[in-house]
């Protein structure tokens, strides 16, 4: 086993793990057969499993989440690929109304054990309407389960936990870690769903991050242990189940709160954990909590533009330091 | 009427043909009774009657297999009856009883029989062509020789998923039956105001590379046989057929619109071709009495009548049942 894997070559393997288990298993997306995927996440399945698992599909996104609806409804278990996040826009009934209601409308007659995968951020310069972090939209429909990882390893571990829930979950891979690497997952490595990480043990300050953000935590983290401030670095891996319990535990350590979502300030996924913070963990606290998100405009393509939209480790750094003098 | 009303009908027997009768009496009674319950308050919400349609799901119903699928649209109580939902289930589900097919989480207009294999009605036009083209894709892959329905109205043909559920299922060649149920009318607007071709589901088939075939939908047998042979040919690999099926409502669109934007004189002649008349008169030049028919009638009658019953002393829906069957653990915690 090579001594590191890409993040991207560890969605490959962390659905090849799954097909080989469970025969049921199927893949559909546009250009996921003999040209792998457009980011290359697909490389490989179709010489494994063939064509009738590994399906290429016309550019129909309803068609394809409707369809790995009907199939998963049926006896298959369907992965589905939305090649770019923004694109569930164009299949959002299905994320909206369909996949998350059929079970609880129809009184627990069906059951839809379906998961969407999608590349999901920024930082790779794409513009508006290929760059940005959208898992917020899937946080706002009770229904659905949300992940999104943040290192090979979880990719493999969470992928594993999607594929075997009889739940509708949401994938989101992040575009700007496809080229990150890390260590392999371990042979049958499975992560419990809802269930977060502590990435990096601290005193002072608690980080919440998920996804990309977590490396940019990571980093301000290093930085501010240089000024003796001891950050706790909480990944959160998924959105739902929302491991609040995590959070709360770590901050009767630390009493003081930072999160950083790359999702929009407004209605992203922070607001919904900071306010569970201040209803439950009030007394727990000796600064105000602080959101460093994606900032409330399209993404914008140049560089230099968007490095001011999408949180730093520079803003991460910045807002501890002011917190912990509080 | 069409030039397909001519068309032979061979397969049904004057048995087989009485039984489907009587199925169509059940649903025709259970759609008075839903309207009734509407105007007295005791189902609320909304209702999108069949009652017009039920040859459609009927006559498809008995040339499907008992494990084939189907999925229907918020007009779909007839789809509900003619997969074995009992029409007890079906009304008590619109009273928001315990007893509901749903068990009070879905209303009219999702009622639902997983159990037989009616996969849900579904609210959002043309959603669920999708999803029977996913089931019939789910059908290959197991190798089931399973066959799925999807009916919807004229109005679903307008939409994205329709065109994009054509193409898949036609590229992928798998056994699913796209039935429009073209009753002219969306909600109020005559579909022929909104769409450039005649026949808004049929006349599309071809540029999907699929057959498109336009049927009496007021005749049981005609609906039969063509579904039957259409789901012959799904069965055996040889891809999907769209069948546009014409047909009239006998109410207005949902809960009280009395249709008024409809002409005297087409409700008239399309009343005269009642499903329930049609039926009879096939029935009738096959030898069964007016005595047998009648039979049918009452029986399916004295169904919904204990149905309403029925229905209207079970318990209402528990209120702890707004928390469970989110997930498939059966309840709906989203946190630690
Ligand atoms: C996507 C969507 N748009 C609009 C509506 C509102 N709506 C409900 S029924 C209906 C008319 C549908 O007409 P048709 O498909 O012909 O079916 P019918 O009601 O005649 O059976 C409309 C516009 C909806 N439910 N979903
Ligand atoms: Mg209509």
């Amino acid at each position: 086993m090579a001594d590191v894997i890409t993040y991207r070559d560890a969605v490959a393997d962390g659905i090849a793990r799954e097909m080989r288990r469970d025969p049921s298993v199927v893949c559909i997306g546009e250009d996921i057969g003999a040209a792998g995927g457009v980011f290359k996440t697909t490389v490989g399945l179709l010489d494994e499993f063939g064509p009738e698992r590994v399906r290429d599909t016309p550019i129909s996104e309803q068609a394809i989440v409707g369809a790995a609806m009907g199939a998963a409804m049926t006896g298959v278990r369907p992965i589905a690929e939305i090649m770019f996040s923004d694109f569930l826009a164009c299949c959002w009934d299905y994320l909206a109304n369909e996949i998350p209601k059929v079970r609880y409308m129809t009184g627990g007659q069906v059951t839809v054990p379906l998961v969407i995968r999608t590349a999901n951020g920024g930082g790779l310069g794409f513009g508006a309407q290929h760059s940005q972090a959208v898992e917020n939209w899937a946080f706002a429909v009770p229904g659905l389960k949300i992940a999104a990882p943040s290192t090979p390893a979880d990719v493999v571990g969470l992928m594993a936990a999607a594929v075997r829930s009889d739940d509708p979950v949401v994938f989101f891979e992040h575009k700007g870690l496809f080229a990150s690497k890390g260590e392999p997952a371990p042979p049958d490595h499975v992560l419990e769903f809802g269930q977060a990480g502590i990435v990096r043990e601290g005193t002072d300050v608690t980080v919440v991050a998920l996804a990309s953000t977590v490396a940019t935590a990571l980093a301000a983290a290093d930085r501010l242990a240089e000024k003796d401030i001891s950050a706790e670095v909480i990944d959160l891996r998924c959105l739902i189940p929302l491991d609040v319990r995590t959070v709360l535990t770590s901050l009767e350590r630390t009493s003081r709160l930072v999160v950083v979502e790359e999702n929009p300030y407004q209605g992203g996924w922070g607001g919904t954990l900071v306010s569970i913070v201040a209803d439950e963990g009030f007394d727990l606290l000796d600064a105000p909590v602080k959101r460093i998100a994606g900032a409330c405009v399209p993404l914008p393509f140049a560089d230099a533009l968007e490095d001011r939209v999408i949180p730093t480790a520079d803003a991460i750094v910045d807002q501890i330091r002011t917190l912990v003098a509080y | 009427m069409t030039e397909a009303s001519v068309r032979r009908v061979e397969s049904l027997g004057a048995s087989e043909l009485l039984a489907l009768y009587e199925q169509m009496c059940l649903i025709r009674r259970t759609e008075q009774a839903a309207h009734d319950l509407f105007m007295s308050g005791m189902v609320k919400g909304t209702t999108h009657l069949a009652a017009g349609h039920e040859a459609i799901a009927v006559g498809a119903s008995a040339a499907l297999r008992p494990d084939d699928y189907v999925f229907a649209t918020y007009r779909g109580h007839h789809h509900a009856i003619a997969r074995g939902a009992t029409p007890e289930e079906c009304l008590a589900e619109l009273m928001s009883k315990a007893t509901g097919l749903c068990r009070g989480k879905g209303g009219s207009m999702h009622l639902t029989k997983a159990s037989t294999g009616m996969l849900g009605s579904y609210a959002i036009v043309g959603s669920h062509l999708p999803m029977a083209t996913g089931a019939a894709w789910s059908a290959r892959l197991r190798k089931t020789e399973q066959v799925a329905v999807a009916f919807f109205g004229d109005g679903a043909t307008n939409i994205g998923a329709f065109h994009e559920a054509l193409n898949l299922a036609a590229v992928w060649r798998l056994p699913v039956l796209f039935v429009c149920e073209n009753n002219f009318y969306m909600e109020y607007t005559p579909i022929a105001e909104v769409t450039a071709v005649p026949n808004p589901a049929a006349d599309r088939a071809a540029a999907h590379g699929l057959p498109g075939i336009v049927i009496d939908g007021n005749d049981v047998a005609e609906v039969h046989d063509t579904v039957a042979r259409a789901a012959a040919q799904a069965r055996s690999g040889d891809g999907p057929t769209v069948i546009e099926a014409r047909t009239y409502r006998h109410f207005g669109h949902s809960r009280t619109d009395p249709a008024k934007y409809r002409p005297a004189d087409e409700v008239e002649r399309w009343m005269a071709r009642d499903p329930l008349s049609v039926a009879r008169q096939r029935l009738e030049s096959l030898g069964v009495s007016a005595d047998e028919l009648q039979q049918a009638d009452a029986h399916a009658a004295g169904v919904v009548e204990a149905a309403v019953d029925a229905a209207k002393n079970a318990p209402e829906a528990d209120p702890a049942e707004a928390f469970t069957d989110v997930w498939a653990d059966g309840g709906s915690t989203w946190r630690t």
